[in-house]
């Protein structure tokens, strides 16, 4: 990925990624909610050797800007062979079940943003026959838990999309790598306590970084939550159903 | 979350924390006084806040711009050193004063004004500092310079994290052409061979420091090897340049805290009688990459565990050359006698290039580093008695390396103290600031057990 589109570039994850990818030379053009906070994030990606940086704030609900914020980013980097979507939100599980504004706007963020945004991209990659489309989705969305499925629903919705995008590129040579991390230590987790099973935002972006390269269809970053999940998975519905995940 | 503790892992206190994220946010509210929080290399409590909060400040961490043409590099507080060297040493520049640590951040490089093997030439850290954003509780920034608001740039440089938070700091690097250094070893009969070769380098060496074998006594008072070294000239063809790549380290880590048994008076003087032969027996000049010359340390990864689960105390003085051999053979003897040996030693000498910084520690002389393992109350009156002879030395001691000092030699160590009172933020402090500035109302509750300083603890272990 030399020229690549950065969604929701002031998440933790999506900083770290950003500076591999300025160490690499890249170029990138970062969206972010924040004006300030985007600014402090394209100055340490060109300060990192990103070979340009353009930035734009916006807020990403607004599915109706997304066609001309991708039309945008192409014209500005010259072409697009890459785009990382790692915008999103944790929500609050408590106020989603109470109201289903709430729940909706975690639906909002994290799927139908997400969507649209890939939708726009994945008919321009598949015109110019190449490039990889990056999205975080979560371990949260293999299988439903009364402690946070509104969440894990819309990440879940997410994986299914890019299951089906992938099937529809494949011929197209167009990557998409869905990326499932587990707990990372971000300003996302901070009211959450800490274990062994928190990784840093920098493997994760590694990780993603890794899994990009090598063109990968699912990868979960660190990779032992592929097994976690599998058994996670694996337990029946008649079971799981009792248990307080 | 476990509470953060400083490097030398004593005392340890109990606070919160709070990650900054955004320099352009205001502070948190949170429990107790604030105090701003790096990467804890500080060995005492200068960077502990028992019952108030600190402030990590590891996620600030991005840079903001560098030129290469004037080698400025601006960029946030929770920098690391180690991401500066990464960045620009590859380009041509190199920090104009590092410490023996790379994984120390910018900010806590300015509050603690450190200094490193070159302080006979370039000073310190604080000098090179060009500028900072200084965020104070009330929420007022104030971008400090020598010629903008001096008073809290002067606070602020060596002010121990007290004047508020930087948010971000430029910085004046030094150009290098060449990332090795051309390092020469001179053994050292005594202290003063020491002080001799230390002052006769100083017109020919940028950097200069000797590791001092502390257990050796009587005429071999002070014996050690002094480094001395510079950046090798460009195209040096002696020895092989073309790895200029930085070294990561050898990887070693200490997975445990070590037992208690594995350091006696028999290991550490066997160590120092090794490194001392060993060193000895190599060629006297070597070209070296500056990452081994200037960290050594840093590729064992936590080295501070090898003392235990009851950590260390750091001493680090510095005393005019008018009493330097007189008081610097007093302290030597007397921690060789202690019974409770350093592992590491080391001297250096202090040139007379002033700071800017207020409460900044070097000062003309000499300087002395040790660390001895808690084994409790031997230790604590042991560097009670080092610091007693820095007193009467007319010297100073170390704060960021300090976990007990009174405030009687707070006070006498830094006469500019009362001019530094109004610029601390009424919502930071720190357990050092409290400790070395009791209550002026001796009928006021202590707000920690040893703020009064003068007796000595029942048991060190006592304190957590």
């Amino acid at each position: 990925m030399k020229k690549v589109l950065i969604l929701g570039a002031t998440s933790a994850i999506a900083q770290a990624t950003v500076r591999l990818l300025a160490a690499r030379g890249a170029s990138l053009y970062l969206v972010g909610r924040n004006a300030q906070n985007l600014e402090a994030v394209a100055k340490d990606a060109a300060t990192r050797g990103a070979a340009k940086v353009e930035s734009r704030a916006l807020d990403l609900d607004d599915c109706g800007a997304h066609e001309a914020l991708v039309e945008q980013a192409m014209q500005a980097l010259g072409g697009l062979d890459g785009a990382v979507i790692a915008h999103g939100v944790l929500g609050d599980q408590d106020a989603s079940q109470r109201s289903w504004a709430a729940a909706e706007a975690v639906l909002r963020t994290n799927f139908l943003s997400a969507a649209s945004l890939l939708t726009s991209l994945a008919n321009r990659f598949e015109a110019q026959k190449a490039g990889t489309l990056v999205v975080i989705s979560s371990v949260a969305g293999d299988r439903g838990r009364q402690s946070n499925y509104v969440y894990g629903a819309s990440k879940g919705a997410l994986s299914v999309f890019l299951q089906g995008l992938r099937n529809r590129l494949a011929k197209s040579n167009v990557a998409v790598v869905t990326v499932k991390p587990g707990f990372v230590d971000t300003p996302m987790t901070a009211h959450v306590p800490k274990n062994k099973l928190f990784a840093s935002p920098e493997k994760v972006a590694r990780g993603l970084l890794a899994a990009a390269d090598g063109r990968k269809n699912e990868v979960y970053v660190p990779g032992f939550w592929a097994l976690i999940m599998l058994i996670i998975r694996s337990i029946p519905e008649p079971i799981f159903k009792r248990l307080k995940l | 979350m476990k509470s953060p503790q400083s490097w030398g892992r004593f005392p340890r206190v109990a606070q919160e924390t709070r990650a900054l994220t955004w320099g352009s946010g205001a502070l948190p509210s949170a429990p107790g006084p604030l105090l701003p929080h790096g990467l804890g290399r500080s060995y005492g409590d200068s960077c502990l806040n028992a019952d108030g909060t600190l402030l990590l400040t590891s996620a600030l961490d991005r840079l903001i711009d560098f030129d290469p043409a004037t080698g400025v590099l601006r960029c946030e507080a929770g920098v690391t050193l180690d991401t500066v060297l990464r960045l620009v040493a590859p380009r041509g520049w190199f920090l104009p004063v590092t410490p023996g640590t790379k994984y120390v951040t910018v900010g806590g490089a300015i509050a603690n004004d450190v200094h490193g093997k070159n302080h006979h030439r370039g000073g310190t850290f604080g000098r090179y500092v060009r500028s900072f954003e200084l965020l104070r509780s009330d929420g007022t920034r104030r971008v400090c310079a020598p010629d903008a608001h001096p008073d809290w740039y002067g606070a602020t440089i060596g002010g121990l994290g007290l004047t508020g938070l930087i948010t971000w700091a430029e910085v004046q690097l030094v150009p290098i052409r060449n990332p090795y250094i051309l390092q020469e070893t001179v053994p050292c009969e005594n202290l003063d061979a020491f002080l001799d070769v230390a002052r006769a380098s100083e017109a020919d060496y940028e950097f200069t420091m000797a590791w001092v074998d502390c257990l050796a006594r009587g005429r071999k008072l002070g014996r050690g090897l002094l480094f001395r070294g510079n950046f090798a000239p460009p195209q040096f063809d002696g020895l092989p340049l073309a790895k200029s790549h930085l070294s990561h380290g050898s990887g070693l880590a200490v997975p445990v805290d070590m037992p208690a048994f594995c350091l006696n008076r028999l290991s550490v003087s066997a160590f120092n009688w090794l490194y001392y032969r060993r060193q000895r027996g190599r060629p006297r000049q070597r070209l070296t990459h500056y990452d081994p010359f200037f960290y050594p340390l840093d590729a064992i990864y936590g080295w501070n565990r090898i003392y235990g689960a009851r950590g260390f105390l750091q001493f680090q003085c510095v005393v005019p050359y008018s009493t330097a051999r007189d008081a610097l053979r007093e302290i030597l003897e007397r921690s060789s006698r202690g019974g409770v040996p350093s592992f590491l030693s080391v001297l250096k000498t202090f040139g007379d290039i002033p700071s800017p910084g207020w409460l900044s520690f070097p000062r003309q002389g000499v300087t002395l580093a040790m660390d001895f393992a808690n084994r409790g109350e031997k230790t604590w009156r042991l560097v009670e008695d080092l610091d007693r002879l820095t007193r009467e030395a007319g010297g100073a001691v170390y704060p960021a390396k300090d976990a007990r000092m009174s405030p009687e030699s707070f006070a006498a160590y830094f006469p500019r103290r009362e001019q530094f009172l109004p610029y601390i933020d009424p919502a930071f402090s720190s357990s050092f600031w409290r400790r070395v500035n009791p209550p002026a109302t001796p009928s006021l509750p202590m707000l920690e057990g040893r703020a009064d300083g003068a007796t000595p603890p029942v048991s060190l272990l006592a304190i957590r």
